[in-house]
């Protein structure tokens, strides 16, 4: 649906070269809901507007639903890019429209018949949950019935995709959550192709299939959300985990284990789907002699899938401790020892 | 008192003067003011139709007119009032030099009011697919309405300002009047009187101009 390959983006701020994007190559499956998220100044907005080309990479190609997007002449993409929604941050609604003009203007403006605009707006903010606002103006609501607006304006010229630029990032955690539940119902409802870009983990996993982390104008890491949830590789991936799994072990903790006897580590372990329900510890303990401690524990549904996370500490014999690992790696989605990788973490 | 009675028809006609000449030149200056103030805004870099070449040209321009007092800019260009009008005193011969002292004046304006519109929402309909008119005329000067008002209110205050001064090449109004007989025959009754009737004047149009601007901007 999507295809960016090796996206390079560069300005000139007075006469030094600033690089937004280094080679971004991402692609996007028709239907699928894609988070890219990352610190602000990662590069995260720039990437998101070469999709409908509001920034015009210099380097690399961008293609939408087959079509070459560099290579369109002014009206061509005009035309693609009623294809492609938009939603934003700070919702950009026009002040002295009200609701309903809001939605319908971008019609207007593509000659669509009056009645049939009437109809397809009563729709849209059917859908959107805002039939009884259509004569107030955007400064009579609140940011989630704005972002509602917004939505059902984007939605207006039945777009294969949708932008979402930061939309949930000047919202309330409470807004933030139904917002994101009508994107989800959207998506499903439509199959539309979502591509958000956040700084937000929790956003990510409440409604993303796959996400790409973008960090400097790279993609450090990128998957389903379930894998890079259960299985994190980079530090900065790890550290927007940390914002919905918080599994540090304290350092004082940590030093206190390592003096406790020969075998001794903290292991980070992962379970998804049913496994997360089977009891593996008790397992553990029963069929090697080892003694196993639970430090942490912490248990979610990405997209429906369980995912469970635990911090076990594990000593006694060097042989046993090994063997009970090996047991668990077999039985268990991933399994990491913290004790050894201290240093990255 | 009686003597100012009988002068009712003069402050009567002065009056007139003065509204035909504010209306005429508020008309002309703006037909050409608002062209211009969009041309100023939209040929900036980053906007819908960037060109450095007519942006600067134009800033230059505007700036050059603008630093001159009406007074001087008046005589300056006697020569184009006589070539448009055929003359350069009396009502014609003043609204030349109004106009041309108004229009860049409203584009300035115009530049600001313009400058207002959320570049975000322009993003928002460029992203849609709306071209480029469509976002002047049904995003850009939409949305600026409440400013442009403000900017025609402020701008026709500053033409009556203008006027009076146009009573320098016997054009009339109330400035003229003031002139004759508040300066020349230092009558303090005549001169209060037009100033009054000025400050009332004045008074009315910014009113109307912010009613007309809240009524618009329509925010609760």
């Amino acid at each position: 649906m999507i295809q960016l390959t090796d996206i390079h983006k560069s300005y000139t701020v007075g006469n030094k070269q600033v690089q937004a994007l280094k080679g971004v190559t991402l692609s996007v499956e028709k239907g699928q809901i894609f988070g890219v998220i990352g610190f602000s100044g990662a590069g995260k907005s720039t990437l998101l507007r070469t999709i409908n080309l509001l920034e015009k990479p210099s380097g690399g190609s961008v293609v939408v639903n087959g079509q070459d997007m560099l290579s369109l002449k002014e009206k061509e993409l005009r035309q693609a890019r009623k294809k492609i929604g938009i939603i934003f941050q700070h919702f950009n609604l026009l002040s002295s429209y009200n609701v309903f003009d809001n939605v319908a203007e971008i019609l207007r403006m593509n000659r669509v018949p009056k009645d049939v605009i009437k109809k397809k707006v009563e729709d849209l903010l059917r859908l959107v949950g805002l039939e009884d606002k259509a004569t107030s103006y955007p400064s009579q609501l609140s940011g989630g019935q704005k972002q509602r607006v917004g939505i059902a304006r984007a939605l207006a010229t039945d777009p294969e995709i949708l932008l979402s630029d930061e939309a949930t990032s000047a919202l309330d955690p409470q807004t933030t959550d139904s917002i994101l539940e009508l994107l989800l119902d959207i998506n499903r409802k439509f199959n539309l192709t979502i591509v958000l870009i956040t700084h937000e983990m929790q956003v990510i996993k409440k409604i993303c299939d796959r996400v790409a982390i973008l960090e400097n104008g790279v993609v450090i890491e990128q998957g389903t959300v379930l894998d890079i949830f259960s299985n994190p590789q980079q530090p900065t991936t790890r550290n927007f985990i940390k914002t919905i799994f918080d599994d540090d072990v304290p350092y004082e903790i940590l030093s206190r284990i390592k003096q406790t006897g020969p075998a001794n580590h903290i292991l980070r372990v992962a379970f998804r789907g049913d496994a997360a329900l089977d009891p593996v510890l008790g397992t553990l303990s029963a069929r090697f002699p080892v003694s196993t401690n639970l430090l942490y524990g912490s248990i979610t549904s990405i997209k429906g899938t369980a995912l469970g996370i635990l911090l076990v500490h594990i000593s006694g014999e060097e042989k046993d401790v090994t063997d009970g690992i090996q047991f668990l790696r077999e039985s268990v989605y991933s399994v990491d020892i913290v004790t050894r990788e201290e240093g990255t973490r | 008192m009686d003597r100012l009675i009988e002068m009712i028809p003069v402050f009567g006609q002065s009056l007139e003067e003065t509204v035909i000449m504010v209306s005429i030149s508020l008309f002309f200056a703006t037909v050409i003011g608002i062209p211009l103030g969009i041309l100023l805004v939209i040929t900036q870099d980053n906007h819908l139709f960037p060109n450095k070449w007519i942006y600067h040209s134009l800033n230059t321009i505007i700036n050059i007119v603008r630093s001159l007092p009406f007074i001087i800019l008046m005589v300056a260009i006697i020569p184009f009032t006589e070539l448009i009008v055929g003359t350069s005193i009396g009502i014609e011969g003043a609204i030349v030099p109004l106009i041309v002292f108004t229009a860049p004046y409203i584009s300035r304006l115009m530049e600001t009011a313009l400058h207002d519109v959320d570049r975000g929402v322009i993003e928002a309909y460029q992203a849609m697919g709306a071209s480029r008119t469509q976002i002047i005329f049904r995003i850009m000067l939409r949305e600026a309405r409440p400013g442009i008002v403000l900017c025609l209110t402020i701008a026709t205050i500053g033409l009556i300002g203008s006027t009076a001064m146009a009573g320098a090449v016997g054009a009339g109004g109330l400035g003229d009047l003031a002139l004759r007989y508040g300066y020349q025959q230092w009558d303090i009754e005549v001169m209060v009187i037009t100033v009054v009737i000025l400050v009332v004047l004045v008074q009315l149009i910014q009113s109307l101009g912010n009613w007309a601007a809240r009524k618009l901007k329509k925010s609760a």
